[in-house]
């Protein structure tokens, strides 16, 4: 985990006090809310339908038991005793009052955390894989890069009014699990001639405008990086639209000028950025990675697991996988309940998790761009022991990567945005499949809802998205089968016209039987989808 | 005029003129750009320019910060002054981007603008500005 040095304290104090002092010109009418909307949204303030949410980062989602147990203690303290874990691999607060804003900060500074940069037309928190350090694919942890990144790229005098919002994930393995080619920036960390480099995607998103990054260079050295970066959004500084917020994102001007020409920009502002010397050194490199290294994990373990309770052996089947250490695991922690809001954990059950990390995972805990939480170094031996724990507090469902582990937005509920509730969706899905066996046999299946065109339930990148719009006032859901925001990235299609709340729950479960009755063996949905195509599909939900 | 202004030289009063009018034109040593306008245009002509005037026609509109960076990078050492809609919070971003002056539309509380550009003792990253970003604190020079 990275330890921040005096440096790192000063800055996330320094804006505490900012903050601060925004808040108190705002409450006393010294700054309109036009004006002061940029400065809250800055730092993860948005006002929805009913109050202010408050979103707090979560670095490419690493976080220590004592970090943890703080957003248990602010969700008790200031909100309605629980938080909501984001696609970008944050935790939000929906009730939080904007006087308490600036005590907040300043109870998440005393344990390394902040909200810069969690929203607002800036560079936003970086998101990385939520198996970094522990995947037994990866090249080597991205998590270095993506702290240098976030370094880089706090406070950027030039790039904190940018078009838009821009997202930026690295990974450093093949399985794409941080769905890194639909960002603004995608970054891969690839080996050449013995060195890491990163091969640098951009403009890809999801939004109203799906796109997939196109590769712009396939690597970037080290030397080269944070120069790259700043030529890359430089480029889109320059000449991203800002006649429209609907056509600002950087995939619309890659798309519109297109890949190669965007190219031979940044290259060509690259060439003055490089002189300048804002690359840091390999040193400022070592010195965070070495804040990444291994745990102290114990040689020699057995790799055997108990597996006579047989609920246990359902969970540890699905939620348990490999760890690149003899005798450890990963284990996933499902915050998708049946029933229950995705994404969603009680103040209680943050503790839990927290002291889970504490007591069996060296002090370390994920968020998932899925909104589960995950402990990335347990010990095989104490996986029944974990399993008890989670089971006690309700966190035990053995759903991950099935049809229930939706991703879903706020949607109507709170979301000031929202044309159409996703939550109540998400929940009716979930209880219509709630037998796991009938989970289980459908596989792999990654079901996303958005409760609006801005897309943030991710669903044009599930193997079955859902969009709700307003249709005269009324809900109505658009259904979408074939996208995947994994290595096999892709973008869903529409199935035909929307549905009902009700109508959709039918047409998925007419998709799943479709899927069951056509599938070859070890066909996912995706798969048999991507084989057969749409028809088969639509005329079981519209024949 | 400028507002606000961190430099040490005289005021330099001659009316900016448009960055067509400049190309058009040998002798002006003022000029205004646009936030369309492409600060690259006036590279091969920093040794006459004074002054040059960015406009920051709303306040979300954050191209200047770009223009002001590009112009001191190529060495530009004449007065640079942000114009429009800045507002206080902005102004420490861009004094780090190369801004050296300031024209707001609407009146900046002093007070408030001191303290924000004392605020902050360290930065992350190298800019226009003198600032050493922290990387350089924590290991001298690059090495």
């Amino acid at each position: 985990m990275y330890k921040y040095d005096e440096y790192d304290h000063s800055i996330v104090a320094a804006r505490v006090e900012e903050f601060r002092d925004q808040v108190n010109r705002r409450l006393a009418g010294q700054i309109t809310e036009d004006q002061f909307k940029p400065l809250r949204l800055m730092n993860g303030l948005y006002l929805q339908l009913h109050a202010y949410m408050l979103r707090v980062a979560v670095p490419y989602g690493t976080l220590n038991a004592t970090q943890m147990r703080m957003l248990a203690h602010i969700a008790r303290k200031y909100d309605r005793d629980y938080g909501h874990f984001t696609t970008r691999q944050n935790i939000q607060y929906n009730w939080i009052k904007l006087e308490d804003a600036p005590d907040i900060l300043a109870e998440l500074a005393t344990v390394e955390m902040h909200a810069i940069q969690t929203s607002g037309n800036c560079i936003r928190n970086i998101s990385s894989d939520q198996y970094a350090g522990a995947a037994a694919d990866e090249l080597t942890d991205p998590r270095p890069w993506a702290e240098l990144l976030r370094q880089w790229s706090t406070f950027h005098p030039e790039f904190s009014y940018l078009p838009r919002k821009f997202k930026i994930a690295v990974i450093a393995a093949d399985e794409d699990r941080a769905a890194m080619r639909l960002h603004d920036i995608g970054l891969q960390i690839v080996e050449r001639d013995g060195q890491h480099g990163v091969a640098v995607y951009v403009g890809g998103g999801m939004g109203r405008t799906p796109m997939i990054a196109p590769l712009i260079k396939d690597f970037v050295p080290f030397d080269d990086f944070v120069s790259y970066m700043e030529a890359c959004l430089r480029v889109y500084n320059r000449y991203g639209r800002r006649d429209n917020m609907y056509k600002a994102r950087i995939k619309i001007l890659v798309h519109e000028i297109g890949a190669d020409k965007y190219r031979q920009e940044v290259e060509a502002e690259f060439a003055q950025v490089k002189k300048l010397g804002i690359d840091p050194p390999r040193a400022e490199f070592d010195r965070i990675a070495a804040q990444f290294v291994d745990p102290a994990f114990e040689a020699g373990l057995s790799d055997e697991i108990d597996r006579s309770d047989p609920d246990f052996a359902v969970w540890l089947d699905q939620q348990v996988v490999a760890h690149k250490q003899p005798g450890y695991a990963i284990v996933n922690i499902s915050l998708k309940p049946i029933g229950g809001i995705p994404g969603d954990a009680s103040s209680a059950q943050i503790d839990v998790m927290a002291d889970l990390a504490e007591r069996y995972s060296f002090d370390e805990l994920r968020v998932t761009h899925a909104q589960n939480i995950v402990l990335p170094h347990v010990r095989k031996a104490d996986l029944y022991a974990v399993w008890q724990t989670l089971r006690e507090a309700e966190l035990a469902d053995a759903n991950l990567d099935l049809i229930s582990d939706i991703i879903a937005c706020p949607g109507l509920d709170y979301c000031s945005l929202a044309n159409a509730r996703s939550i109540p969706v998400a929940q009716k899905i979930a209880t219509r499949f709630a037998d796991l066996g009938r989970q289980r046999e459908l596989g792999e299946l990654k079901l996303k809802i958005s409760g609006c065109i801005n897309a943030c339930g991710h669903h044009h990148a599930g193997h079955i998205g859902i969009l709700g719009v307003d249709r005269k006032g009324v809900e109505n859901y658009q259904l979408s089968f074939g996208g995947s925001g994994a290595e096999d990235v892709s973008l869903a299609q529409i199935t035909g016209p929307g549905f009902s709340e009700d109508g959709v729950v039918d047409a998925v479960e007419k998709a799943t039987n479709v899927y069951l009755a056509q599938r070859t063996q070890g066909e996912r949905f995706v798969d048999t989808y991507r084989r057969i195509g749409m028809a088969p599909f639509k005329e079981a939900i519209y024949g | 005029m400028a507002e606000l202004r961190y430099r040490d030289d005289a005021a330099h009063d001659e009316p900016a003129v448009t960055l067509d009018a400049f190309l058009g034109q040998s002798n002006a040593t003022a000029v205004r750009l646009e936030s369309s306008d492409d600060a690259r245009a006036l590279l091969p002509h920093l040794d006459r320019l004074s002054l040059v005037e960015v406009s920051f026609p709303k306040f979300r509109d954050g191209r200047g910060y770009s223009a002001g960076r590009i112009l001191r990078e190529a060495g530009y050492t004449g007065e640079l002054r942000a114009q429009g809609d800045v507002l206080v919070d902005q102004i420490p971003l861009m004094r780090r981007c190369g801004f050296d002056s300031f024209a707001p539309e609407a009146p900046v509380d002093e007070a408030v603008l001191a303290a924000s550009l004392a605020r902050y003792d360290h930065v992350y990253q190298g800019a226009a500005d003198a600032a050493e970003p922290v990387w350089k604190k924590r290991h001298g020079q690059r090495g």
